[in-house]
């Protein structure tokens, strides 16, 4: 083989396998919604949101409370987290950019985006449930919203950067002080994109199972009390996906099913969301 | 009279809101402190009963209260490394695919699709793993890699033992396909910033797309791909659910066969933090989370530093 046959032979080959390597990924989701949907599909039905989680071996059983539990631990979260990340995001963007504190802040923030979410558990649990004296909603709820915060920072600040300046020395220019060029200029120019990073750190949390173990732990009835244990879908499946009851089982894959589609529609939406703004 | 009130009302909102938007992100800041002082503090009991032996002790015995970190630490590191040496090739071959080879209006959708892979919770990874891969796994592709590179000299150890379905080499895979679109993504994004005219001169002298990304592109941007590659093993060294339930959970060594259950730091937590009874069990938990918190702030660390370098390169100008 000549060298310049080698040379195409060899670019043959890397591109080949790079488009494996796509397949590869590829396949990996594929197969999994493929396996979720059609396992889930199965058990969706009117009990599932009318009923309590049941005891092993019963046929009939639902996963109301945990459905409420998620729903309303994940609301708490996004209700708390939402604000500080979004006030800080300001910060990062319209303030500190060149300040001691600005860049000390966002770099960690960018560790606490990809650090272990069960540490947050444990810092809640350190915090509130051992103070406390029992695993509580509330919580949960917290824990949860230490997940959110830095998405909205991170979001709220590259969406800021991508409002041009011109709009701000417009406003400037109008004799606007400060916060309300922020307030009614920047932060509604840009607010299409801040509200994806909240769709996206909802997607995020409602699949969370790891801080919610020792901080809200589960419940097997019905309860709103936020003082108490409270039931949520992803600690739910949890249990029953490593249970050996098949009944048990059934359940887990129709909550995997109920969380996979929300996230995943979560996902695209905030993409759609953000696109269809910025063509503008 | 009056617009010199609302010059001084805008001066308070101006002092109000400034001040607001800084105290939340000082509060971001104390967290990370918040939670290493928590930690730390919540550690104490079994830091002063184990001191640093601790670290490399292997024995972890709840009814004797004799807790060690070395299972966990091995565990933790041992399918990170899997999953590393799986995800780095795949992730390069995607983000090669992505930016050079995909035709323009393919790379938007494909892109989604990766991403979409790191949107799936891993609690979803966990089950479908346990319950769909594990099963599938020992059937047919661990009785073959032990037939084949079982009997490779060295390595062999690797690919040897029962097939199980679960263990270190299944939780490793899995988390590969995990830490595969943070890797893939980065990569993708860093290879975007060569600059155009670097790769057309070099296809100019007549190199093959290949020899453009190998011998341009890479070193270009090896210090951003270095960066993604920590960013997949800061992922992959905290990931809890997906490896819970595919590691087995196993507290005890049997040797290095990859086929063989183990634990992983954050697994253990997962399994046994609830229910915990003694004061120094909870406290050792607690420091095998310090000591994963600590790891992975590390490895953040250095990833973030790399990325940083590339993109003060690129204001360089070339």
């Amino acid at each position: 083989m000549d060298l310049h046959s080698y040379r195409r032979f060899k670019n043959r080959l890397a591109l080949t396998v790079s488009m494996l390597a796509m397949g590869f990924g590829l396949v990996w989701l594929v197969w999994i919604l493929a396996t979720t949907i059609e396992l889930g599909i199965a058990g969706i039905n009117l009990h599932l949101f009318t009923q309590m989680t049941p005891p092993p071996g019963s046929s009939e059983g639902g996963l109301a409370n945990a459905i409420y539990g998620s729903v309303m631990m994940v609301s708490i979260a996004v209700a708390i987290g939402t604000p500080v990340g979004m006030f800080a995001g300001i910060y990062l963007a319209e303030f500190g950019k060149h300040t001691w504190l600005g860049s000390t802040t966002r770099f960690v923030n960018d560790l606490l985006l990809s650090a272990p979410s069960i540490i947050v558990g444990l810092f809640i649990y350190e915090l509130v449930v051992a103070r406390m004296g029992n695993f509580s909603g509330i919580a949960g709820a917290l824990s949860l919203s230490l997940i959110v915060i830095p998405v909205v920072i991170r979001t709220t600040e590259n969406m800021l950067q991508l409002v041009p300046n011109a709009m701000r020395e417009a406003a400037f220019a109008l004799g606007a002080p400060k916060w309300v060029v922020i307030g009614r200029v920047t932060l509604k120019a840009s607010l299409a994109g801040v509200m994806t990073g909240v769709m996206l750190a909802i997607a995020r949390i409602s699949g969370e199972t790891a801080p919610l173990l020792f901080t809200a732990l589960s419940n097997q009835f019905w309860s709103a009390d936020l003082d108490k244990p409270m039931a949520s879908l992803p600690v739910t499946i949890f249990k029953f996906a490593m249970s050996p009851y098949t009944d048990w089982q059934q359940l887990a894959w129709a909550g995997v099913f109920l969380i996979t589609i929300g996230v995943l529609f979560l996902n695209i939406a905030a993409r759609f969301l953000f696109r269809a703004k910025h063509k503008q | 009279m009056s617009s010199f009130l609302g010059l001084n009302r805008h001066r308070v909102g101006d002092w109000v809101f400034f001040n607001l938007t800084r105290l939340f992100a000082l509060i971001t800041l104390l967290l990370l402190l918040g939670i290493i002082i928590s930690l730390i503090h919540g550690a104490m009991p079994a830091i002063h009963k184990f001191g640093f032996s601790f670290l490399w002790t292997g024995d972890w015995n709840p009814p004797a209260e004799q807790f060690g970190a070395l299972i966990p630490i091995y565990g933790t590191l041992a399918t990170s490394v899997v999953a590393l040496v799986i995800a780095v090739p795949v992730s390069f071959g995607i983000a090669l695919f992505l930016t050079e080879l995909a035709p323009p209006w393919l790379r938007r959708p494909l892109g989604i699709a990766v991403e979409l892979l790191a949107g799936i919770p891993s609690i979803v990874y966990g089950m479908w793993g346990l319950l769909v891969f594990a099963p599938l796994f020992a059937k047919y592709v661990q009785p073959l890699l032990a037939a084949t590179l079982g009997n490779v000299p060295l390595i062999g150890v690797l690919f040897s033992g029962s097939a199980l379905g679960i263990g270190i080499l299944s939780a490793g895979i899995i988390l590969a396909v995990m830490t595969i679109p943070f890797i893939a993504s980065v990569m993708r994004d860093v290879f975007e910033v060569t600059p155009a005219m670097l790769k057309e001169s070099a296809y100019g002298l007549g190199s093959t797309t290949w020899e453009v990304v190998w011998n341009v592109v890479l070193p270009y941007t090896k210090v951003g791909v270095v960066g993604g590659v920590m960013l997949g093993l800061g992922r992959a060294l905290g990931e809890t659910m997906a490896v819970t339930f595919l590691i087995g959970n196993m507290n005890f060594f049997n040797g290095f066969s990859l086929f063989l259950p183990g634990n992983s730091i954050a697994s253990a937590l997962a399994n046994e933090f609830a229910e915990a009874e003694s004061p120094v069990y909870t406290a050792s938990l607690i420091e095998l989370g310090l000591i994963l918190f600590l790891i992975t702030l590390v490895v953040l660390t250095f990833s973030k530093m790399l990325l940083l370098r590339l993109s003060a390169q690129e204001g360089k100008g070339t």
